[in-house]
């Protein structure tokens, strides 16, 4: 798999141009990166720009509910053999504009390593020809304004039809396994999911899904598992030959040795062995500020994003045992999604032991969830009060997407 | 009550708990076990029989292709009439709300029958969809403060004469038929748009449902301390323009 390397058009020249000048006055404006504005009128400029920026790079797409940013981190680590070989977008910006925008940063890439939100994977699958596309899981996900998770899977299957690209797909979320089995050519990686809630019944005829262990099947029409070639097992990863390698990651938890496994299974399809894609992962560290520990008040906070069910439940395996203190903050502002319902999908009864704050915009519905639960907890009204209140030592801080950032904010991160 | 414990069927959670409702299980599960109450909470899953000897039945909502599942099932398994005929108590929302009507219209634009169990009707809206924080005073024969919530739907809910409104919309859009109607009730049988999850909105009305269960008059009060700072929260903010 290589990039071929005709040249650009004038006109997508000048786009490019446009877009990184659009980007520099708006870093200049203090309105963030500028990836997305300049993306935005690159885009505009030539609306073909992405398809002609990419048909210089051999292009991974990356799509997910949770783990989408890690793992394009990841495989960009596993592919770079060089340090300009790989471009890959800013955090966040995984719509077309930002995307544009990511693919027009480096001329001498060979590869594109692009998170894609999941309502535009269809999209942007179409205009950029992928070599190769790692689907990790679908989930619940801002109900009030998200698409139904089983609606995305559909949107998948039918955008992903008839694609030459590699599928890298999580054979344990059925809903993964329903969009990516329209496509000629899978790769099933046995990932595990966590969260199981989206997925009791089938996708296919809506029949009641039978999960013996870690299997899965229909019992009305006979849609199962697939059996994958690759796999993590606790700490290593299964290769389809059998082989396991280890496994060394900065980042905590078993949803990112999920993500791993899924990379070096994305890095084996461009030639780069195991071995050598799972120790480039190790240089990943903290993303945007997740998994960070930072220094505060004399105690030592753990930065933890968690903005959906499945995305609580994995953290929730992930942090100290009690007595660890925990910190949680949500809000309910539009990023986050405005409505806090999704908090009662998640067994708060997991964190009984550890001492626990809690702050943020929607504190409260916090501190009634957790009553209902019979955990003990606190309500502060910051999150210097709440550090403050817990002991000297390591304090798990959990938040949602808004509330994230004003954590890392209020703690300088 | 059939025995010492008080039973709590969760109706379909494969199907019909996308929203968080599955707290109004938690919240009437924690508020019968601080009154001394032992709680049998039972969860029945679309390729089981919903048993008949529950107290209390809860049904929750989901997205349209499961709503449309769920009542196919439900019609066919029959259990849940033949529980209100034996008196029990059924609280539902939204989807499940629907679903306890005559018909509602389903995934395939197509009408499709319902349990009958509460005297409503709903049609897909061709507006807007309706989300956001509500305010509703509740129907004064139950005696139950302000009720509030959050909904999000597309669906309209018409009242037939046997079916009362379980409140009136000060803010918000509720059966969104215009007449600022929100939910339906008759003797044992509630449903209503409001996710949040309600139960925990509105504690009392959980409380309403274990006294009927219980065929008691009063409950022992219990710590609502955080409930009711959240209701104001709540309440003020639904009555701010979004
Ligand atoms: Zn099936």
């Amino acid at each position: 798999m290589s990039g071929n390397s005709e040249p650009l058009s004038p006109r997508a020249k000048l786009a490019v141009s446009a877009g990184r000048a659009a980007a520099a006055v708006s870093r200049a404006a203090g309105r963030g990166s500028g990836s997305v504005i300049g993306g935005r009128v690159a885009l505009k400029l030539d609306p073909d720009l992405l398809a002609r920026l990419a048909g210089h790079l051999d292009v991974v797409l990356v799509s997910a509910t949770n783990g989408k940013t890690t793992t394009t981190r990841l495989i960009a680590e596993a592919l770079r053999s060089e340090p300009d070989d790989v471009v890959s977008n800013a955090l966040g910006a995984n719509m077309p504009a930002g995307i544009t925008s990511a693919l027009a940063g480096g001329s001498r890439a060979r590869y594109g390593v692009i998170e894609v939100d999941e309502k535009y994977l269809s999209t942007v699958a179409r205009d950029v020809t992928p070599k190769a596309i790692a689907l990790l899981n679908l989930s619940r996900d801002q109900l009030d304004r998200a698409a139904e998770t089983r609606m995305l899977a559909e949107r998948w299957r039918e955008g992903l039809a008839g694609t030459k690209a590699l599928i890298v797909a999580n054979a344990d979320d059925p809903l993964v396994v329903w969009a990516a089995s329209s496509s000629a050519n899978v790769v099933w990686v046995a990932a595990g999911q966590e969260w199981k809630d989206d997925a009791w019944s089938c996708p296919s005829c809506g029949g009641v899904l039978q999960r013996p262990g870690d299997e899965w099947a229909c019992g009305e029409c006979g849609f199962r598992r697939p059996t994958p070639s690759w796999a993590l097992s606790g700490d290593h990863v299964l290769d389809p030959h059998g082989s396991a390698w280890p496994i060394r990651l900065q980042l905590p938890g078993r949803a990112n040795r999920a993500n791993a496994t899924t990379s070096a299974a994305v890095a084996a399809a461009f030639g780069v062995p195991p071995q050598t894609a799972l120790e480039r992962m190790f240089a990943v560290t903290a993303v945007a500020g997740r998994y960070d520990v930072v220094s505060y008040q004399g105690r030592e906070v753990r930065l933890l994003l968690a903005k959906n069910p499945a995305g609580w439940l994995e953290t929730f395996s992930l942090i100290d045992p009690p007595p660890a203190p925990v910190i949680l903050s949500v809000n309910a502002r539009g990023a986050d999604g405005t409505d806090t319902s999704w908090l009662w999908d998640v067994d708060y009864g997991r964190l009984a032991g550890h001492p626990i704050c809690v702050i943020g915009d929607r504190r409260l519905d916090l501190a009634v969830r957790l009553e209902v639960a019979g955990v003990d907890f606190q309500v502060c009204q910051t999150a210097e009060e709440a550090v403050r209140r817990c002991p000297p030592g390591r304090i798990e801080a959990i938040a949602n997407y808004t509330a994230f950032q004003d954590l890392r904010r209020a703690v300088g991160n | 009550m059939s025995d010492s414990s008080l039973r709590v069927v969760w109706v379909y959670p494969d199907l019909l708990s996308t929203y968080g409702d599955q707290g109004n299980v938690l919240v009437v599960g924690r508020r019968a076990h601080q009154r001394g109450l032992n709680v049998d909470r039972i969860d029945v899953r679309s390729d089981q029989p919903v048993p008949t000897s529950g107290d209390i039945y809860l049904i929750g909502g989901g997205e349209d292709r499961p709503q449309r599942l769920a009542a196919e099932r439900l019609v066919r398994d029959g259990g849940l009439q033949r529980a209100v005929d034996n008196g029990a108590i059924v609280f539902s929302v939204c989807a499940g709300y629907q679903i306890l009507g005559h018909e509602f219209v389903n995934d395939q634009g197509e009408r499709q029958p319902g349990l009958g169990l509460l005297d409503v009707t709903s049609v897909r809206g061709t507006g807007v969809r309706c989300v956001g924080d509500v305010l509703a005073d509740m129907d004064e024969h139950l005696r139950l403060p302000q009720l509030t919530g959050f909904e999000n739907h597309q669906g309209i809910t018409h009242l037939g004469p046997t079916a009362r409104p379980l409140a009136r919309v000060r803010f918000g859009n509720g059966n969104g038929t215009g007449d600022g109607t929100e939910g339906a009730w008759n003797d044992t049988v509630f449903g209503t748009y409001m996710h949040g999850p309600v139960l925990a909105r509105n504690p009392l009305i959980a409380d309403l449902l274990l006294k009927l269960a219980l065929d008691v008059n009063a409950l022992p009060p219990v710590d609502d301390r955080w409930y009711e700072a959240l209701r104001a929260e709540r309440i003020a903010a639904a009555t701010q323009p979004a």
